[in-house]
């Protein structure tokens, strides 16, 4: 599984950092940083699916592998 | 850019009025700021008179926010609205407003900036005039900005509330609760009745943004007095609005005591933040702590008191939280989902057709994220409160470029001010009838509960 953070549209609700800090974490205007790089370790799943379906801004995505 | 390289404040001797002169792409632009209703271009009287209309009869061609059934009703509204196929209502009212009610159309309006300006974020009676302030900047930046100024404005305030800087508070919030609990006295199981929304919600975020803005403790019933004047006396002359003025006056006061006096606090960072090099005009950063006064008060107390509002009659809601305090994480996106405060507005920047409706320049446009947060097209099941629902895009903060600033204060208060209270009464009950704002802002201002355990 892989994470997609689309700096663009983020707005900063901190949704993501609040229900998945392993995986992302906030700079000093509160704008949402990936922490992760490639393939997200099996454990954090299901916080990766969380804090995209949270996302108000539809900022986060997933791609499942194969 | 230029728009906000050099600004120039003076007092225009024959009105009496503040120009602000701004350069830009070298040329110099006067911006008029004062409170005449007349003789200038600032202020628009729309013609609306309250008395010529009565309480609402039919929401979808005479919508009133301001009508004092609608608060309490409000989800009844847009249900009927959403289920009597009208995405988008109207009303004459405030010289012609326009409500989208779905999540789609709410949506819409909060992306786009080019159709719908910031300039006035609160509908009323009048609403500013093309040359009345300082478009993009507005009275009270970034909230009432449209780009490019609203982004560096807002990047001006962003690191002041950003989630490391405000998890700190989370002690000193939690000692104030306590503190307004203990308050309370003596408690009789059973039969004592308290209201949570005066003695206990309404005390919270006016206490919490006053220390960061350093300004004086015993103040804080002067500035619910002024939010008060702000959002709930719209239908009201402008002329007898004096809470703006008094408000201005005594912030200027407030600017005046952190100059003679430097302390570091978010009224002297904002006194010393620099644009382009150049520090803010005192009428910027009245405007911005006019915001965080307003912005931060009423609003994070709505959503507690509708929080204990919904504990009050679901004690199965409020058992889980106490015997699983970790479902807080998705308790407090649904208290935000099904109770959010917050409706904004916008003004048609230009002509448009919008979703078929012919919208023209200065028309207000009602937004209320509220409304979208009940779409069933959205959510399932909106009109219950799932206590650990689990996908929650709610849009309580609002959506695009004017996201809720405060957003993680706001959070935060929320939470400890509901941790708090349930912690201390595990149980309580509705004891009478609640009384709920007027206008833009829903939360309960009067809610009566009779507590019926007391923690030992």
């Amino acid at each position: 599984m892989r994470v997609h953070l689309d700096a663009e549209k983020c707005q900063g609700h901190n949704r993501c950092y609040a229900l998945a800090p392993e995986l992302f974490d906030v700079d000093d205007y509160g704008q949402a940083m990936l922490i992760v790089e490639g393939d997200v370790p099996a454990d954090l799943h299901d916080k990766a699916r969380l804090a995209a379906s949270n996302c108000p801004e539809y900022a986060i995505t997933i791609t499942e592998n194969g | 850019m230029t728009d906000t390289a050099n600004y120039l404040t003076r007092i225009d001797e024959a009105t009496g009025n503040k120009v602000i002169s701004i350069e830009r792409s070298g040329e110099t632009v006067d911006f008029i700021i004062g409170s005449s209703p007349d003789g200038t271009d600032l202020w628009q009287r729309v013609p609306y008179d309250a008395n010529d209309y009565g309480p609402v009869a039919d929401p979808r061609t005479d919508f009133d926010h301001a009508d004092s059934a609608y608060n309490p009703n409000a989800p009844q509204v847009w249900k009927e609205l959403r289920e009597g196929g009208c995405p988008v209502a109207h009303t004459d009212r405030y010289g012609g407003m326009w409500v989208p009610i779905t999540d789609e159309t709410v949506t819409e309006v909060a992306y786009d900036t080019e159709n719908f300006t910031s300039r006035a974020v609160v509908v009323g009676v009048g609403r500013p005039g093309d040359r009345a302030l300082p478009a993009p900047i507005g009275g009270a930046p970034p909230i009432t900005s449209d780009p490019p100024f609203h982004n560096m404005a807002r990047r001006l305030l962003l690191p002041a509330f950003a989630p490391k800087v405000i998890e700190p508070w989370e002690p000193e919030i939690r000692r104030l609760c306590q503190k307004l609990l203990d308050e309370m006295g003596d408690i009789t199981p059973g039969e004592s009745v308290v209201d949570a929304a005066i003695q206990y919600a309404q005390n919270i975020p006016v206490n919490v943004i006053g220390r960061m803005l350093g300004f004086p403790e015993e103040d804080e019933a002067l500035f619910r007095t002024f939010v008060h004047d702000v959002l709930e006396r719209i239908n009201e002359e402008p002329g007898t609005r004096e809470g703006g003025d008094d408000l201005g006056v005594y912030i200027q006061e407030q600017i005046d005591d952190h100059r003679a006096n430097p302390r570091d606090d978010l009224t002297s960072y904002l006194m010393n933040v620099e644009l382009d090099g150049n520090k803010l005009e005192d009428p910027v950063v009245s405007g911005m702590v006019v915001l965080l006064l307003v912005a931060g008060i009423d609003t994070t107390w709505s959503a507690i008191g509708s929080s204990l509002w919904h504990l009050a009659q679901h004690p199965e809601d409020h058992q889980r939280l106490l015997d699983d305090p970790e479902v807080m994480t998705f308790a407090l996106e649904e208290f935000l989902r099904a109770y959010a405060p917050v409706t904004m507005a916008r003004l048609v920047a230009k002509d448009n057709d919008f979703h078929g409706c012919p919208m023209k320049k200065d028309d207000w446009v009602l937004l209320p994220f509220p409304a979208a947060n009940r779409d069933p097209r959205k959510f399932e099941d909106p009109d219950t409160f799932i206590v650990d629902r689990e996908e929650n895009r709610h849009a309580a903060f609002g959506l695009g470029i004017h996201r809720c600033l405060g957003s993680n204060l706001a959070r935060l208060e929320l939470k400890v001010a509901i941790e708090e209270f349930i912690k201390r009464f595990p149980r309580f009950e509705l004891a009478g009838d609640t009384r709920w704002s007027v206008g833009q802002i829903r939360g309960p201002r009067e809610l009566s509960v009779r507590i019926l355990e007391v923690a030992d």
